[in-house]
């Protein structure tokens, strides 16, 4: 049997595990980034993920509430270690049915530019 | 010479029996070979599939395949040959043609060192050439021969690629037209091709050479000071047309051809080339756009040795010679007499005084036959019987395969002293030798590909694979490693550090890249369109499912082209699809990369279509349907994921 990973206590404290340890956020979203990191997720995420509902993996809607900036990175850009090595991530991949998040090699920054995009969808 | 033959092979085999008992020292053989889980191979190896038409790619010393190519004969693993994009990769100027004989494997090489950009292959019984990406490892050029048959003589490079060649083994009537066969001698004309690359690596034919009507058999270009000049050998001088076997025997000797292929550039510079109508095509594959296409060429510039002197000599070389081999200096052209015991060694540097002096024998259709004592180097006697090709390692030695005798020979060159030989089981063609044919060879390995399995392996029935053995040439002795089976008949092979290409080699083709006409770049794209009965599929895959994947509105008679474009972006995740009934392959289509299966479904019911390729735990439920109704049926084109229609 899969044993459930346990949440460590400040889910926002979890940086997660990858190339990306510290990501600072403007105090305003930056707009041209956003609408690039838009265009992206549309082409490379979008199959998976859907904005208004739960689909092959969770909706991407308010994630910086629950998860920090560093961690998303690196879920976008190392996902096959996160799932098998930090417990929010192994406890997501069971709660998704062992459904994979995929590596769509993006480069840090057009993942920074996704993530720049996720703050927008509050 | 039959009963020679039949007689040599079978003591070959005895002797085998003797050797495989005790002289070998097994565990440092095992060791040698021994690549450790994970760990990479040190050489690429590509051999010919021959009659399969594919190229196979196997890791040195392990012997281990990595993957098969498909080049000239469809491939329904990959869909080669049966989606939409890559059925015009085999299209000739007869239509599409299934499968060819697939025989010289020859990587393309910069500065007569083999570079990893290119491995070219000629198909025999049509006449092609095909170039394989060696990022890709995907079939991306086949060009067509005209005025050949058999092309056999091919497709060996210049020292930077310049150029390929294609020299015909069976001359035919040039051009070719209805005339009796046996006016043979007034009809049938032989053509050394000269295939050009431009700067983007595409193929076309700079020039034909009209040669007399023999066979045409083996080549290699000159490299370092030979440079600019390439050699063809020929049988059947004799000009016979049939019964071969004794009427192409008769002369005790035959020709090596010497091309000078700069002195054809100045010819065409002139005007000197003939315009020959013909027909033939050319098929390119592009990466991005993942769709090949074909041009259609009509005429091919002809250049007539009697009108161009010195572009063209024979050199005599005795007993029907198979291989030419140039060694890694240029100066010394092997002649593999296959009907001799001997080998004939030409000097270039002698070739060169012989036609600054005029040294002709006679003239054959206004080629010069050079006098053959005047450019002869040595002669190796060996002992061994049958020699048919000769490689080169990096200390100045050669080795030479001996089919009836089934050996390999290793002598020296410039002394043409023997210094070890070593058996093959059972009848060995070719042998590799990685960077052996080249200006540096590595060394290290030589590889007898051979003709005859009998004993083995396991027996598989009356059929065998051909078998192929791994000798280590790093000491004084040939010491045998590893004997291996390889798919269909392994004719030729090339050998390459494994870090020149491996660097190179692609993960993925990048979404933004792809330019297909039918791509779409994202789910909210997916849609069925119909024009008639012509009905459009734009269908995309991820882990684990289709979009769309419930279609509806199909009808017996439909035209249906389903465009799969693969959105994954990581390496090693393909996906295939397959529909249940559909009389074609299935397409597996590469991360990133658009293919199209087409369809004609024939009865109403709802089909099943699914991914062939395992790509997750929940690949078993990446399926989907498609609803076909009788023509007649009225019923709406809807699509849909994750919802019902
Ligand atoms: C093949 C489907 C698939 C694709 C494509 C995909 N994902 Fe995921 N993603 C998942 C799944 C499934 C999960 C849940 C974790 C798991 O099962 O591995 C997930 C989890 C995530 C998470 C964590 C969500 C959370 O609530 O903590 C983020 C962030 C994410 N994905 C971002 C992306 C981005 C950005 C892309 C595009 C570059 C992308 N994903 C592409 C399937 C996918
Ligand atoms: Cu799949």
């Amino acid at each position: 049997m899969v044993e459930t990973a346990e949440e460590p206590e400040d889910p926002m404290a979890n940086k997660g595990i990858g190339p990306v340890s510290e990501v600072t956020l403007g105090a305003e979203i930056d707009e041209a980034m956003a609408a690039e990191g838009k265009s992206i997720f549309e082409t490379m995420c979008a199959a998976c993920h859907k904005i208004d509902e739960k689909f092959i993996g969770p909706s991407p809607k308010g994630i910086l509430k629950r998860r920090s900036p560093e961690w998303v990175m690196n879920m976008i850009l190392n996902p096959e270690q996160m799932i098998k090595e930090d417990p929010v991530a192994k406890a997501l991949f069971i709660e998704f049915n062992m459904s994979p998040m995929a590596n769509q090699n993006l480069t840090e920054d057009q993942a920074r530019k996704v993530l720049e995009y996720f703050r927008t969808l509050e | 010479m039959l009963t020679l033959t039949g007689l040599f092979v079978f003591s070959a085999c005895k002797n085998g029996m003797k050797q495989n008992s005790g002289i070998l020292n097994n565990q440092s053989a095992a060791q040698k070979v021994y690549v450790a889980p994970g760990e990479h191979d040190e050489y690429y190896a590509f051999f010919s599939g021959g009659f399969s038409g594919q190229v196979s790619v196997y890791g040195l010393p392990s012997g281990r395949l990595l993957k098969i190519i498909p080049v000239f004969s469809v491939d329904a693993e990959k869909g080669y040959g049966f989606n939409e994009e890559t059925k015009p990769m085999l299209n000739t100027s007869f239509g599409f043609v299934p499968w060819d004989d697939a025989h010289h494997p020859e990587l393309s090489q910069t500065n007569g060192i083999p570079d990893g950009r290119w491995l070219f292959i000629n198909g025999n019984n049509t006449p092609r050439i095909a170039k394989l990406d060696l990022s890709t490892f995907e079939t991306t050029e086949i060009i067509e021969i005209p005025n050949s048959g058999g092309n056999h003589s091919s497709p060996f490079t210049t020292e930077n690629s310049e150029y390929v060649v294609a020299g015909t083994r069976f001359s035919v009537p040039f051009p070719q037209k209805d005339v009796a066969i046996g006016s043979y001698k007034d009809n049938f004309k032989g053509a050394l091709s000269f295939i050009k690359l431009d700067e983007d690596g595409h193929m076309d034919i700079a020039f034909q050479v009209l040669v007399p009507g023999y066979d045409y058999d083996l080549a290699h270009s000159g490299k370092g000071k030979s440079h600019g000049w390439t050699f063809f050998t020929t049988y059947n001088s004799e000009q016979s047309h049939t019964l071969k076997e004794i009427n192409a025997s008769q002369n005790d000797k035959d020709f090596i051809a010497a091309v000078n292929w700069k002195k054809a550039e100045e010819y065409l510079a002139q005007g000197k080339a003939q315009d020959y109508p013909t027909e033939y095509l050319i098929n390119r594959y592009d990466e991005h756009s993942h769709t090949s296409t074909s041009i259609t060429r009509n005429s091919v510039k002809v250049l007539i040795p009697e009108e161009c002197p010195g572009l063209i000599y024979y050199l005599p070389t005795p007993k029907s010679p198979h291989g030419v081999d140039v060694d890694p200096t240029g100066e010394y052209i092997v002649g593999n007499g296959k009907l001799s015991a001997d080998l004939t060694v030409h000097s270039f540097d002698k070739m060169m005084t012989a036609i600054a002096n005029e040294a002709f024998e006679e003239t054959i259709d206004g080629i010069p036959v050079l006098k053959f004592e005047e450019v002869l180097a040595g002669t190796v006697s060996s002992g061994g019987l049958g020699p048919l090709h000769t490689e080169f390692d990096a200390d100045g030695n050669a080795y030479t395969t001996f089919f009836i005798s089934s050996e390999v020979v290793k002598w020296k060159v410039g002394s043409w002293e023997v210094l070890d030989r070593a058996p093959c089981y059972y009848s060995v063609g070719h042998l590799m030798i990685p960077g052996g044919d080249s200006k540096k060879p590595w060394g290290k390995y030589l590889v007898a590909l051979n003709k005859i399995t009998k004993d083995r392996y396991l027996p598989t029935g009356p059929e065998m694979n051909h078998s192929a053995q791994l000798y280590d040439i790093s000491g004084d002795k040939m010491e045998m490693l590893l004997d291996f089976p390889t798919v269909g008949e392994p004719h030729y092979g090339q050998g390459i550090a494994a870090d020149v290409i491996k660097n190179r080699s692609k993960k993925i083709y990048p979404l933004n890249d792809n330019t297909h006409p039918h791509n779409i770049k994202s789910e909210a794209e997916a849609r069925v369109e119909r024009d008639g009965d012509v009905v459009r599929i734009y269908m995309t895959s991820i882990r684990s499912h289709f979009a769309p994947d419930n279609i509806e509105g199909i009808k017996v008679g439909d035209k249906v082209y389903v465009h799969l474009t693969n959105l994954e972006q990581d390496w090693d995740t393909p996906h295939g699809l397959s529909i249940m009934g559909a009389r074609n392959a299935e397409l597996l289509v590469m991360p990133g990369q658009t293919e199209t299966l087409y369809w004609e479904p024939q009865k109403p019911g709802v089909y099943p279509f699914y991914c062939t390729d395992f790509c997750s735990a929940l690949h078993q439920e990446m399926q989907g349907y498609i609803r076909v109704s009788e023509a007649t049926s009225d019923i709406k084109l809807s699509w849909s994921l994750g919802e019902s229609i």
